[in-house]
């Protein structure tokens, strides 16, 4: 699973100079991702974080995602 | 009042308002319990309010604020964020920053009171609790 977020995150912010998605539990549905990317710079916390749910909007529509943990930083 | 609407008088009628999962005294949900412990460590005026009894606040409040999880965090009817930015603006320092700038300076001596509305139908008149 965290593959499939994975390139979700990776199609959503191509140029992202640090990508990261953990299963947290081991359980495959509470994961934490972090992205740095170029796209993020200059956009409020909350911002950045829209940009990562849109980015995970099926998974977590599906209920694949049970809990996700966000980190995000601009990154020019 | 429609739910919608009485989800959004509570955000902008309260200072800071916290949906979460379960209330301040029994929290029901680890992100809930984060950003809880986060507004609670810069000794916030947190108005809680509980998105389990009815699933509509919870339809209602996310199409409000286009995020889809909870909890989330307002200040003076600016969304602010969920656990994960709470926290870090909690320990950075900005959410202080924050709240200095959207109450006025002063606003702790105020006086910490913590409170919970419900918004849920059939639980009678939005009613405020305080919380010890």
């Amino acid at each position: 699973m965290t593959v499939r977020l994975e390139e979700l995150l990776r199609q959503a912010f191509p140029d992202a100079t640090e990508l990261a998605v953990e299963d947290r539990t081991g359980g495959g549905d509470h994961f934490q991702v972090i992205v740095a990317s170029p796209r993020l710079s200059g956009l409020s916390l909350v911002e950045q974080h829209r940009l990562v749910y849109d980015a995970l909007a099926e998974p977590l529509a599906d209920g694949t995602i049970h809990e996700l943990r966000i980190k995000t930083r601009g990154d020019d | 009042m429609a739910l919608k609407d009485r989800i959004q008088e509570t955000i902008d009628s309260e200072d800071v308002v916290l949906f979460m999962k379960g209330t301040p005294e029994q929290v029901l949900c680890g992100n809930s319990a984060r950003a809880l412990d986060a507004l609670r460590s810069v000794g916030a005026p947190v108005t809680a309010v509980d998105v389990l009894p009815d699933p509509a606040i919870r339809q209602e409040l996310s199409a409000l604020s286009n995020w889809p999880t909870i909890p989330q965090v307002f200040v003076r009817g600016e969304l602010v964020g969920g656990a994960d930015i709470v926290q870090e603006l909690a320990e950075t320092g900005e959410l202080r920053e924050k709240l200095d700038g959207a109450l006025g300076e002063g606003w702790q001596e105020r006086g910490r009171q913590e409170r919970t509305v419900e918004l849920a139908e059939g639980q009678g008149p939005a009613g405020l609790r305080l919380v010890p």
